[in-house]
């Protein structure tokens, strides 16, 4: 009797354990939030509220003079992020396909790695190879006199992006049923019409959901971006070559030293990058549920 | 074209390798014209490899090596005719129903297109004649646009059939088509072979030996990797001349 009692007891401790492991997610994602909205919605309340709309539409940063616009900083995020985006998909995908359905052993064991490689390089470094290396390539060609802008921010960032679509794609096409393959050969197919008309169309769920998780990776990304962004305090980029200033970067730059209303329209503007990264999410969580009501 | 004396396939002395291991051994056969041949034999004795050289099936396996000959109307497939060509004339439906996750209408209009049809009216026309062929149009003609995969495992094979049949094959390989299929619908895949006959050569491997008497006109009988037996159905299931073939048709071994 006695030792089952003690089994029983153990049971729940082990089971409280867990439970309490899994809590620090939740808890952290919840403190986060509170924390983060209570913070950057502040300045929009009471006495002397800030126009939430001014914020929001706004074009110009200057906490001297207590402007805070971040319409600017949106606009330079979204591009950022879609410019990785277009480039980086079709590069990612065709490189997920080249690994699992064409290269040679010999060369996946090379290019593989590389890639994965990729994902653990931190990004200060890719911050230090745009500047040193993208930048000044770009000052060449650019009609403006620097090199940081936009376009290398997009360049780094979709070889940032690159290994999580790489590998996400992959993992997607490596799962396509070798009976496709073989129905499409068998209709007479060549092996290109069967990737692409077959192979790639039923991973496609697999490689949406790639997408959707690069995405959060570019809207996210700030140390790297600070560096080639050039950061300007106002003003929509106007070209490929303009200097932006993505949101995450205004956190950074100006988290360290701020205070008062300036250190809480920069948790404003973390609301706004929150929001994104709330959408993106949704977006993801929808495109995997319903791939996998499609498998049942 | 042909006279009717011609076989499709006349096989000689083919022996393939996996890597090191021997899988087939000095095999020679000829397949006729418009006729069912069946397979039978234990697991592993090859009759489904054999299948598979007859489209060059076995090329997508790594290792794979062949000696001797395939003949298709006199011509060597693996060395005077082109691989897809030789696919688009020689079908095939596999064990498990494989229907693509498309609609029915795509899944049917696959070969086809990758074949270089576009033009709607004559699509529309292929897909409703190889449905109706497969025996399965009336089934599926009001849900065309629905996926594929919805469709029962009878269904989803027949559809397979259909998708074989649009790109207008001269033979049609099936490797073990009902095996994963209930009662009802094996039947019906059966009828559908006797039925298709008449337009086509059929090569079927198969498990079940009253199967293969029920619908072939010849069968060969194999046994790791050598053909024991090749010869009218009726006369091999009632009167084998092999000791081994009796031993297997009585159900001895295997």
């Amino acid at each position: 009797m006695s030792r089952n009692v003690k089994r029983d007891i153990l049971e729940k401790v082990v089971e409280a354990i867990f439970l309490i492991c899994a809590l620090v997610g939740v808890v952290s994602v919840a403190a986060i939030i509170i924390f983060v909205f209570y913070q950057g919605l502040h300045p929009f309340f009471g006495s002397d509220a800030y126009s939430f709309w001014d914020f929001i539409s706004g074009t110009r940063w200057a906490p001297s003079e207590d402007v805070y616009g971040v319409f600017f900083m949106i606009v330079a995020s979204v591009l950022a992020t879609l410019g990785a985006i277009i480039i980086g998909v079709p590069l990612g995908v065709l490189t997920a396909v080249f690994i699992a359905e064409i290269a040679p052993k010999n060369a996946v064991k090379v290019i593989k790695p590389a890639v994965e490689l990729l994902a653990g390089i931190p990004s200060v470094l890719y911050g230090a190879f745009g500047l040193g290396v993208i930048v000044p390539l770009i000052r060449e060609i650019s009609p403006e006199v620097q090199g940081q802008s936009l376009l290398a921010v997009i360049i780094v960032l979709t070889i940032m992006v690159l290994p999580t679509i790489v590998s996400l794609s992959e993992a997607a096409i490596k799962a396509v049923p070798k009976s496709y393959r073989e129905a499409s050969l068998g209709l007479g197919a060549s092996k290109m019409q069967t990737i692409f008309k077959v192979v790639v169309p039923a991973a496609k769920s697999g490689i949406l959901s790639a997408a959707v998780l690069g995405i959060g990776r570019a809207i996210g990304e700030t140390m790297a971006v600070m560096m080639i962004a050039g950061n300007p305090t106002q003003g929509l980029p106007d070209s490929i070559w303009s200097m932006v200033r993505p949101l995450t970067t205004n956190i950074a730059m100006e988290m360290s030293y701020s205070s008062g209303r300036q250190q809480e329209m920069l948790f404003a503007t973390g609301v706004i990058l929150f929001v994104f990264i709330m959408i993106v999410n949704l977006t993801l969580i929808r495109l995997t549920h319903k791939a996998g009501e499609k498998d049942k | 074209m042909e006279g009717t004396a011609m076989p499709k396939f006349t096989i000689k002395d083919l022996d393939l390798y996996y890597g090191d291991f021997k899988a087939l051994n000095k095999i020679n056969m000829e397949i006729p014209q418009k006729q069912i041949v069946a397979f039978i034999g234990p697991s592993g004795c090859g009759k489904s490899t054999f299948l598979k050289t007859l489209n060059r099936m076995n090329d997508l396996i790594e290792g794979v090596r062949i000696e001797g000959k395939v003949l298709l109307d006199n011509t060597d497939i693996y060395s005077d005719i082109d691989v897809i060509k030789l696919r688009q004339r020689v079908g095939m439906v596999f064990q498990q129903p494989n229907p693509f996750p498309m609609s029915i209408y795509d899944n049917v209009a696959y070969g086809p297109r990758i074949h270089g049809i576009k033009k709607k009216a004559q699509l529309d026309e292929i897909v409703e004649r190889s449905l109706k062929q497969a025996a399965i149009w009336d089934e599926v003609k009001d849900r065309l646009k629905k996926n594929a995969l919805g469709m029962s495992g009878g269904q989803q094979q027949r559809i397979c059939i259909a998708r074989a049949l649009a790109v207008e094959p001269e033979v049609i390989l099936m490797d073990e088509p009902t095996s994963a299929l209930d009662p009802i619908s094996t039947l019906k895949i059966e009828d559908l072979a006797v039925e298709l006959k008449q337009k086509y050569t059929i090569v079927i491997v198969t498990h079940n030996m009253q199967q293969a008497s029920r619908i072939s006109d010849k069968t060969a009988f194999f046994l790791t990797g050598d053909v024991i037996e090749y010869g009218e159905t009726s006369q091999i299931f009632n009167n084998p001349r092999e000791k081994k073939t009796e031993e297997y048709i009585t159900g001895r071994f295997g």
